[in-house]
């Protein structure tokens, strides 16, 4: 009887979770795939790394180049000369039309040199670094329509004019990177929190718990559009609820009864994975694969602090992370239900026997977890995107910072995340950044070897 | 709605070349998972460096198919040891986060720009099999009324099914060796084998090795199959796909992964048809699902099998449920 109730419960839930998706389904799901074209736009500060030029690749023989150049301002650059070589010889050449866009038919594939005529830019504007009117050794395959990026940027202030180097210097990008490291370490953390929670009291890593963070994320987004239209903080608040619920759910319906059962920890380890991939395909289906922003806080001009600069959003989000953080840890230092869960993650039969509901106090966990997840979700979702693949990579993120504080603990895991946030971020001071969270799984595979069980972990045999 | 159209794309995705590719490397994992224990979750890293190590010398350094096939077993040795190495003494719980951890480091370095000039980087490299194509000795596509398969894909078919029977075979000899009840025995209880004297890293880390191969192998076919690699192919949830294959088939069954690959795909793409066929002639109305949507429901079912199965029958189809106590010592 009582299975029954649980598993109405987790239909329940699940309907929760499909009725706001049926309803935004319409204008999602028809979203074509992004297009190829490409902006050469000057990526501000942060997003430098998104401006990849997908190829096209057409059925037709006939290939091409092509983009469109847009100043630092995300205005178009009209009547731009764009010149093709292939070693020295020119292909072709073209003008850029209203949108900024430009297009050079080529007869053969190969390698080309495309270049722009740096003295016609728009006053102030320069290519982003020196030589950058001229983009070497494009690649053009069979058929493509190949895209082509110039970086241009603002010349700053017209100090030094476009010969002057372009950039801030090694110790400014220091401080930015480590400021950028410490916000996303501290989203990284408030979502970890719960991962570690949960193993140290029930002793199963949690491989949905990334899909708890991309379903609070969703719900908020779902929440804060068309036909609710909620604002961002109380669909945060909404969603951070809703993914403790559905944390609490399956708590109720999958892991309590696995437990009863004694079920092998490798098997709970197991469903967990084929449970975080029906989270997430679900989430897909509804959602659709693109990544989206929310309306509110999207774009913000970024304050200088003298050191470095923020958006107000990116502060009081990463303010909002470290009172979170905050909050957990006096809970579990001073109040009754949070020393309970310090005692279930000692050792578990020592608190039931002194007298604690251990299913109760797992029971908090979960929500607790999920609700952190949820929010940390949240967070994740303003200050990068919105997409269903986000809580995958937050997740292996996690687990780096999980094992680099020690498996259980939840300060470590706090440290720990700090710590993957920084690494991540610093590592782009000197590697190319799409390799920025290669760099924080390297980390956690290197502690392994000298110190498996973590800054924090309680030195336990491990092997 | 075609029934006969669903069964016939059921059975040619159940005997297809995916199928066979699938099922080779799914014997390797059976070897990890099913006679060694090890919860290895970057067995997609294996048939990575398998995959890269057989195109890129061939497209890069101009040299024959079967070097690059060689190579590409090379890289498997020296990722199982590298990866081996810092893990295997390691709890399972460990050992699995730090190989799914691997899998997708080898995924974000073999996209990087570093390795654009040998990999393609996002872009990926095509064209390099024609080596393999050339001693293709069927004269043409094999065509049995509903069932048919281009030249190619029978080819393909031929040597991976070969293959993955082969590697059963290896398995069967080698599990019942005395190599084999050891790395039972260490399964059972690492602390027992350890006390009779057995150098279990040294086990672990041989199983690890012989698992790859059998995984780079199958990343090599992978590639040959489609004649073009791109990273993205090596996401974490092929690994994932392969660990629902051993469970499906019965780990530590020898012919459980072949078995195993056989009906997955038999299911995955009878599901995927028939829910095609279903949206397509507006039995589920469009509004609800799309086509497009076909690939995400699919993953979402492996998925809820992952769980059902692990939930109700962790023994699989073949397994025997005394022999497989699943738990992390």
């Amino acid at each position: 009887m009582r299975a029954r109730v649980m598993s109405l419960f987790a239909a329940l839930l699940l309907t929760v979770m499909l009725v706001p998706g049926a309803a935004a389904a319409g204008p999602g799901l028809s979203s074509s795939p992004p297009t190829a074209t490409v902006h050469a736009v000057v990526p501000s500060q942060d997003d430098a790394a998104e401006s990849t030029a997908a190829p096209d690749e057409g059925e037709e023989a006939a290939q091409s180049l092509r983009g469109s150049i847009r100043g630092p301002d995300r205005k178009p650059i009209a009547g731009l000369t764009v010149t093709v070589t292939q070693g020295g010889t020119e292909i072709g050449s073209t003008t850029t039309d209203d949108k900024g866009q430009w297009q050079v038919p080529l007869e053969k594939p190969g390698t080309y040199a495309v270049s722009i005529d740096p003295a016609a830019l728009p006053e102030g504007v320069v290519p982003r670094a020196e030589g950058g009117e001229t983009v070497e050794g494009v690649v053009v395959r069979p058929g493509a329509n190949q895209g082509v990026i110039f970086q241009l940027a603002g010349d700053a202030g017209g100090e030094g004019g476009p010969a002057a180097p372009s950039g801030p210097s090694f110790a400014d990008r220091f401080i930015q990177l480590t400021v950028e490291g410490i916000k996303f370490g501290a989203i990284i953390a408030i979502t970890a929190v719960g991962l570690s929670l949960v193993f140290g009291t029930t002793r199963l890593i949690n491989f949905a718990h990334g899909e708890y963070v991309t379903f609070g994320a969703i719900m908020a987004f779902f929440l804060s559009v068309t036909p609710w239209g909620l604002p961002l903080w109380l669909a945060a608040l909404l969603a951070l609820g809703l993914t403790a619920l559905l944390a609490g759910g399956i708590e109720l319906a999958v892991w309590r009864p696995m437990r009863r059962k004694s079920a092998g920890l490798i098997q709970q380890f197991i469903v967990a994975i084929g449970l975080a991939l029906v989270i997430r395909h679900i989430l897909l289906v509804f959602f659709g694969s693109r990544r989206r922003q929310y309306d509110e806080y999207n774009l913000q001009q970024s304050m200088d602090l003298g050191l470095f600069r923020i958006t107000p959003r990116d502060l009081i989000v990463t303010i909002i992370a470290f009172v979170l953080m905050g909050l957990v840890a006096f809970m579990l230092q001073r109040t009754r239900v949070g020393k309970a869960m310090r005692a279930v993650n000692d050792n578990v039969d020592l608190a039931a026997a002194s007298g604690i509901d251990v299913e109760r106090v797992i029971m908090i966990v979960w929500l607790l977890g999920g609700a952190l997840a949820g929010i940390g979700g949240v967070f994740f979702g303003l200050t990068q995107a919105v997409y269903p693949e986000m809580g995958f990579q937050l997740l292996l993120l996690m687990f780096a910072a999980v094992i680099l504080g020690g498996l259980g603990s939840a300060y470590g895991a706090m440290v720990g995340a700090l710590a993957i946030g920084l690494v991540s971020q610093l590592s782009t001071l000197w590697f190319p950044a799409s390799l920025q969270n290669m760099w924080a799984l390297l980390v956690m595979i290197l502690v392994l070897l000298v110190r498996p069980q973590g800054f924090f972990g309680r030195r336990e045999r491990v092997g | 709605m075609d029934l006969m159209a669903i069964l016939s794309n059921a059975l040619r995705g159940a005997l297809g070349p995916e199928a066979a590719i699938y099922a080779l490397a799914a014997v390797g994992l059976n070897l990890h998972f099913g006679y060694t224990g090890l919860l290895n979750f970057g067995h997609v890293g294996f048939m990575l460096v398998g995959a890269y190590g057989t195109a890129v010398p061939v497209i890069a350094w101009g040299m024959p198919l079967w070097v690059g096939i060689l190579i590409g077993i090379a890289c498997a040795v020296v990722l199982a040891l590298l990866l081996g190495i810092p893990t295997l003494r390691l709890r399972g719980d460990y050992l699995a986060i730090a190989t799914i951890a691997a899998g997708e480091v080898l995924r974000y370095l073999y996209r990087s720009e570093w390795a654009e000039p040998l990999t393609g980087g996002v872009f990926g490299i095509t064209q390099f099999a024609n080596g393999f194509y050339a001693f293709n000795p069927y004269s043409g596509p094999l065509d049995l009324g509903p069932l048919d398969f281009s030249r190619n894909a029978l080819w393909v078919m031929t040597v991976g099914w070969g293959a993955a029977l082969l590697a059963a075979l290896l398995v069967a000899l080698l599990i019942h060796s005395p190599w084999g009840r050891v790395l039972r025995s260490v399964r059972e209880d690492e602390m027992a084998a350890r006390s009779l004297g057995k150098n279990v890293f040294v086990y672990k880390m041989q199983s690890l090795v012989l698992g790859g191969v059998m995984g780079a192998l199958a990343g090599s076919l992978l590639a040959i199959n489609t004649q073009a690699l791109s990273p993205d192919v090596f996401m974490p949830i092929l690994t994932f796909y392969l660990w629902t294959i051993v469970i499906l088939g019965g780990a530590s069954r020898v012919m459980g992964p072949i078995l195993g690959s056989v009906v997955f795909w038999f299911l995955l793409t009878s599901l995927d048809s028939l829910l095609r066929q279903a949206i397509s002639g507006g039995v589920i109305p469009s509004s609800l699902l799309d086509s497009s949507d076909v690939g995400a429901i699919r993953f979402a079912a492996v998925g809820l099998g992952l769980m059902l199965l692990m939930l109700f029958r962790p023994a699989g189809l073949l397994g025997n449920q005394k022999e497989l106590r699943l738990d992390v010592r």
